[in-house]
């Protein structure tokens, strides 16, 4: 009987930490986006990508529809070249589609705004592999303060 | 030259230690495994390490779960950053607290009853008894014991981290008032099962299995007089602590150091 009782609570604490394996899983982390998914690719060449980090994550206005895959440097040009992976369900965005590098808050982290072109006819949508053509490089807070400081020693 | 004598003679010790301990690991857990006569041993012994430690678990980590969202919402709120309170409780909880605490907690509460009843059961000669009966020790007494401990710890540090950011949202959301909504989804946005929480499960099965082994070994070596046993207990206690904040450093810089 008493090994009954030992082996009834070694059951009960095999349930609680599944139970707490659970909350972790549902409740406190995020694998929503983590790769299970379907998804496609596109590519951007930015000048300057800023503070960018792989998952950072890729928006349109303010929905989160994809992630950042890789960040690498172009071998004959030099400019950064920004790797996405965008879920299938988002695979109408038009070719006229443009992106740019903002940051959410003053001291926010970075991500990818994007910002869906005019469908029109003639014109087709990003698919897999296609490069964006349109994008804006993140601001640099340093280039900025010396554009002032070069625009007000002028005036 | 007396010392050089010294270094020498101390540090075969420590070789010959280290051979011994490996020797009761691989007897123990290697060689021949009967897992018929195994499984119902080591869920008696998950008992005593495991569900007896539920309740300091359980406690401690609702307090350090409570603390850690008082002091980081003192913090946060002169930054108009109190929103962030979540993932602040829930990523030192999975990635650090968790882990460590538990396994502080647990080299306290299991490993040293672990040693102490090893230890006497060499020194009342049960061991010897046992062999004498042709039952290898190494199988009956310290393989259901190593694996219950293996088993029971990251057990323990999960329930530990639920608990603990439970405990955050209690005094962060219901007692401070914060938002509960941007508690979780802000946390949710910023924790990452791979990232944090197989890191930390990861994390914690190596620092049960270094416990449980500095434990059994201690306890299978000790000098079997009182002295030597409370001599093995303590030195359970010190040396896995040690273990486990040194192996801590280590693995969070191999997890979490480059980027």
């Amino acid at each position: 009987m008493k090994s009954k009782k030992a082996e009834l609570l070694v059951g009960v604490f095999v349930v609680l930490t599944i139970a707490a394996g659970l909350m972790l899983a549902l409740n406190v982390a995020n694998n929503s986006m983590s790769g299970s998914d379907d998804t496609y690719t596109l590519y951007a060449k930015f000048d300057n990508i800023g503070g960018l980090k792989v998952r950072s994550a890729v928006k349109v206005g303010g929905v989160t529809v994809g992630r950042v895959d890789n960040i690498s440097l172009g071998s004959t040009d030099f400019t950064p070249i920004v790797t996405m992976s965008i879920l299938s369900e988002f695979d109408q965005f038009p070719e006229t589609s443009s992106v740019s590098i903002l940051t959410s808050g003053l001291l926010g982290e970075q991500y990818i705004g994007f910002q869906p072109g005019f469908a029109m006819e003639g014109i087709e949508s990003l698919g897999q592999g296609d490069y964006i053509e349109d994008t804006k490089s993140a601001l640099v807070l340093e280039d900025l303060i010396g554009q002032f400081l070069f625009s007000s020693n002028d005036g | 030259m007396n010392w050089l004598i010294n270094l020498g003679a101390s540090t075969l010790n420590r070789l010959e230690m280290f051979g011994r301990a490996t020797l009761m690991l691989f007897g123990a857990v290697v060689a021949k495994p009967q897992p018929l006569k195994l499984i119902p041993l080591t869920i008696k012994q998950i008992h005593v390490v495991g569900v007896q430690s539920l309740l300091i678990i359980v406690v401690s980590g609702l307090f350090i779960g409570m603390v850690m969202s008082l002091q980081g919402y003192t913090i946060l709120v002169s930054y108009g950053a109190e929103g962030s309170l979540g993932p602040m409780v829930a990523l030192s909880l999975l990635r650090e607290l968790g882990p460590v605490v538990t396994a502080l907690l647990f080299a306290g509460r299991a490993g040293s009853a672990l040693t102490a009843e090893i230890g006497l059961m060499k020194a009342t000669e049960q061991l010897s008894s046992l062999e004498m009966m042709a039952v290898d020790p190494l199988r009956r007494v310290i393989a259901p014991r190593l694996w219950a401990g293996i088993i029971s710890m990251p057990m323990l540090a999960l329930i530990f981290s639920a608990v603990g950011i439970l405990g955050g949202h209690l005094v962060g959301v219901d007692w401070l008032g914060v938002d509960s909504g941007s508690y979780w989804s802000i946390m949710q946005a910023t924790v990452d099962w791979n990232k944090d929480v197989v890191n930390g499960i990861i994390k914690s099965i190596v620092f049960a299995f270094v416990i449980t082994w500095i434990a059994t070994f201690k306890g299978y070596d000790s000098i079997p007089t009182s002295e030597g046993i409370s001599k093995a207990t303590t030195e359970t206690v010190v040396f896995s602590s040690l273990a486990v904040l040194g192996l801590d450093f280590i693995l969070t810089a191999l997890m979490f150091g480059i980027e």
